[in-house]
């Protein structure tokens, strides 16, 4: 059937067609789509795990036991699962295994710019790039009888424009296959020195033959131009903008396959050509292999490292030509994202400032508390660095920093991996004042299920994992739960624990405004007689207030009714119900 | 044809991606080749969003740069104005009057700009400014501004009002079909 799919969609409408029959992963714009589609497919088993270590562990041991696995993570995610990823390289798979991973040039939601190509090479496996919706499903396919073929697990590169957009496929049906059977293989499957040793040339010469094989594959393919004077090498989203630019005037060498390169179909396109250009975005890693190659180049590259490629930056650098349009001279204020109006976030974050406290926060919505008029964050590294940063950060300092800081985390990061670094704080003995903001969901990446939530992916009920009792077990003593709708209460907990002498943990719980399933009381509404246009409301950066003419004025399309604002205003002026 | 290329702005939460998916469906059975794409993640979080959505015989490029979109459909004033350097010479903005203050505005460290539809008429671009929100509300419901500018920018297209229509009932829950048909006569007829 012909579709539009997104490229996330694709990719799991080809984990569908091809078989697969075991998805795991930790949503991660852009990547998170590819899951949840999956997950619609009754034929697949898909689930949520609580890091993507364990996502791609736990689809090593779907191969191991013969079945077509996927993990799919975004490109930081492949961080925290490099470990497991440099070693099943060595020890291939046995039902085909595919590992999507999902870069973000451009930052639209990320901590960083990473090309996760390196990935490929340093770990010798394989990597597919689609450039579009069609590609995404076919490579997927194609990605399995590599797997198979050539006992690896195989990389799928995606990209923010590849996985969300949508473009037109054409869907077919499912092929099943019949699990492998498992045979206890030692040699191959026990990493230990000697085994690993024996393994290590095989990943070699099965590097080899994929390059072999990608002289030859149709995914690797030479589009010819009608003018030999440049020739250009590129892939993905790159592709996309190349013929958008240039159309068929140019000769093309189209990649799909990123790694490892085809050394031979790169030097004969080379030679039939004048002037060799790469255009591939982020890192130059076509660029720089072609180089050690001995090709001759453009000379210096001018394709940015920084920032995603775009229509116009490549129209310019291979035509000199690119359109224009008319720019408002205006001062435009910027929108940048906010924490929605009734977010529970918000309260806990008023008292973090109120209280002038150093935070030390982590990956989520709640980054957003980073931002003006709350400005409660000093720090923003990776997932769970806010409770081991900050047992660091109060051991160096010791008593000088112990109550006046905390450490800010999510439910779902807290399980992805704060609960590593909450046991090194009781392990260690660091007197540490950690806040877990539990909205009961994994709120940034558009409300996926976690751990404890009590819900799987599916939108079934299974087991919930108690926080409360997990921190205690841990060892931490001090555990108590706050509404963050209250601020007295806020205030008051964070006062004490940070006041205490050993670790606590405070639990801020109220579920995500956005949940279909939270009843808000609905808006408030702003009394102009009372309101003397003090700005306190101000201070909590909600979205639904603002000041007109000297008062405060609610916006009821947005206000939930939350009454954080209406505890603030010590003159009476904010909590009347909207007036019909 | 030449590719086609239409850009729908608006602020995060205003249901801009309900729009993108009708559209391309509708192009889609048109026989097009279509590329929509949009945006998730952080930015969604009350933040500035753009859709882009191409079509023609062979669409490459999934985004729309400076210069490009022969129309664009904002769903709020400011937003507009933002976008205006990616519209091409000869292009039409389609846009809600609505007004949704940024964060810089509501705290006081930026101005809303005064003025802005006569300020983007100024500029020589084809301005088309309705107050989608009152229309909407009008029809019953102020969460049915995407469809009310839909219905503004169908006059722009060349389909029938029956594969609106069409197009219409496959993107929205039955029970809200009506409101929504009303929403849409309200926009095109106003």
């Amino acid at each position: 059937m012909r579709t539009l799919l997104l490229g996330n969609e694709a990719v799991a409408r080809g984990l569908y067609e091809a078989g697969c029959t075991f998805v795991s992963s930790y949503p991660g714009t852009p990547s998170t789509e590819i899951t949840e589609a999956a997950a619609k497919y009754p034929e697949i088993y898909a689930e949520w795990a609580p890091n993507e270590k364990v996502a791609m562990e736990a689809a090593f041991g779907a191969s191991l036991a013969g079945h077509r696995s996927f993990c799919g993570m975004k490109h930081v995610g492949l961080n925290v699962a490099a470990d497991p990823l440099f070693t099943i390289a060595y020890t291939g798979v046995n039902g085909g295994m595919i590992i999507a991973v999902a870069d973000d040039a451009g930052m639209h939601s990320s901590q960083n710019e990473q090309d996760s190509r390196h990935y490929a090479r340093a770990a010798k496996l394989p990597m597919l790039e689609p450039a579009d919706s069609a590609e995404a499903l076919e490579f997927t396919k194609l990605a399995y009888e590599l797997s198979e073929e050539f006992d690896t697990p195989v990389m799928m590169k995606m990209c923010t424009r590849i996985s969300h957009s949508q473009s037109v496929v054409e869907t077919g049906e499912r092929e099943e296959h019949a699990p492998k059977p498992y045979e206890k293989n030692g040699a191959k499957y026990i990493m230990m020195p000697g085994n690993a040793k024996r393994r290590h040339p095989i990943v070699e010469e099965r590097l080899r033959k994929i390059a072999e094989w990608a002289e030859h594959a149709s995914v690797n393919r030479i589009e010819p131009g009608k003018d030999y004077k440049m020739g250009i090498i590129t892939s993905s989203t790159s592709y996309q903008y190349v013929k958008e630019a240039c159309g068929d005037t140019y000769p093309v060498l189209k990649l799909g396959m990123v790694w490892p390169l085809p050394e031979k179909k790169i030097r004969d396109f080379a030679g039939s050509v004048e002037l060799l250009v790469v255009v591939e975005e982020l890192d130059s890693f076509i660029e720089d292999y072609c180089r050690s190659l001995g090709l001759a180049l453009t000379g210096e590259s001018n394709f940015p490292v920084i920032d995603e490629l775009s229509p116009n930056k490549v129209a310019y650098e291979l035509t000199r030509t690119y359109p224009v349009g008319v720019k408002l001279e205006e001062d435009i204020p910027a929108r940048p994202p906010v924490m929605c109006a009734g977010c529970p976030h918000r309260g806990l974050f008023y008292t973090l400032k109120k209280n002038n406290l150093t935070v030390l926060g982590d990956i989520g919505c709640y980054t957003l508390g980073a931002v003006a008029p709350l400005g409660a964050m000093d720090s923003t590294i990776c997932m769970g660095a806010s409770i081991s940063g900050l047992h660091g950060f109060n051991k160096a300092s010791g008593g000088e920093s112990e109550g006046k800081s905390v450490a800010v985390i999510g439910d779902s990061t807290f399980m992805h991996s704060g609960v590593t670094g909450l046991i090194n704080t009781a392990y260690n003995e660091s007197n540490s004042t950690v806040i877990i903001l539990d909205n009961s969901i994994t709120g940034m990446t558009g409300h996926q299920q976690n751990p404890t939530t009590g819900f799987n992916l599916k939108g079934d009920p299974c087991a919930k994992i108690d926080l409360e009792s997990l921190c205690r077990a841990i060892g931490i003593r001090r555990v108590r739960v706050v509404d963050p709708y209250d601020l007295a209460e806020c205030d008051a907990a964070v006062k004490e624990e940070l006041a205490a002498a050993e670790p606590s943990v405070i639990i801020s719980r109220r579920p995500c405004a956005l949940l279909k399933y939270v009843k808000h009381p609905g808006p408030i509404s702003a009394d102009a007689d009372k309101c003397v246009g003090c700005k306190s409301c101000m201070k909590i950066g909600c979205p639904a207030i603002s000041v007109t003419g000297g008062k405060a004025v609610i916006d009821s399309t947005l206000c939930t009714g939350c009454g954080v604002c209406t505890q603030l205003c010590k003159f009476d002026a904010l909590g009347g119900k909207k007036e019909a | 044809m030449e590719t086609k290329n239409m850009m729908i702005v608006g602020v995060g939460g205003q249901g801009t991606l309900l729009a993108s998916k009708l559209l391309g469906r509708l192009l889609l059975g048109k026989g097009f080749d279509v590329k929509v794409s949009e945006v998730h993640g952080m930015s969604q979080r009350g933040g500035s969003v753009v859709t882009y959505v191409r079509w023609g015989e062979k669409v490459y490029s999934p985004i729309v740069d400076k210069g490009q979109a022969d129309v664009i459909l904002s769903f709020e004033l400011l937003e507009a104005a933002r976008w205006t350097e990616y519209l091409k010479k000869g292009g039409k903005i389609i846009t809600n009057t609505q007004q949704v203050n940024p964060m810089p505005v509501i705290t006081g460290a930026a101005a809303y700009p005064e003025n802005l539809a006569e300020k983007i008429k100024g500029l020589g671009i084809d301005l088309d400014a309705i107050d989608a929100l009152k229309l909407a509300e009008e029809a019953g419901s102020s969460k049915a501004v995407n469809i009310v500018l839909m219905g503004r920018l169908s006059k722009w297209f060349d389909f029938t009002e029956t594969e609106w229509m069409d197009a219409l009932e496959k993107s929205v829950p039955p029970k809200f079909l009506e409101l929504n048909k009303k929403a849409f006569a309200l926009g095109r007829d106003c």
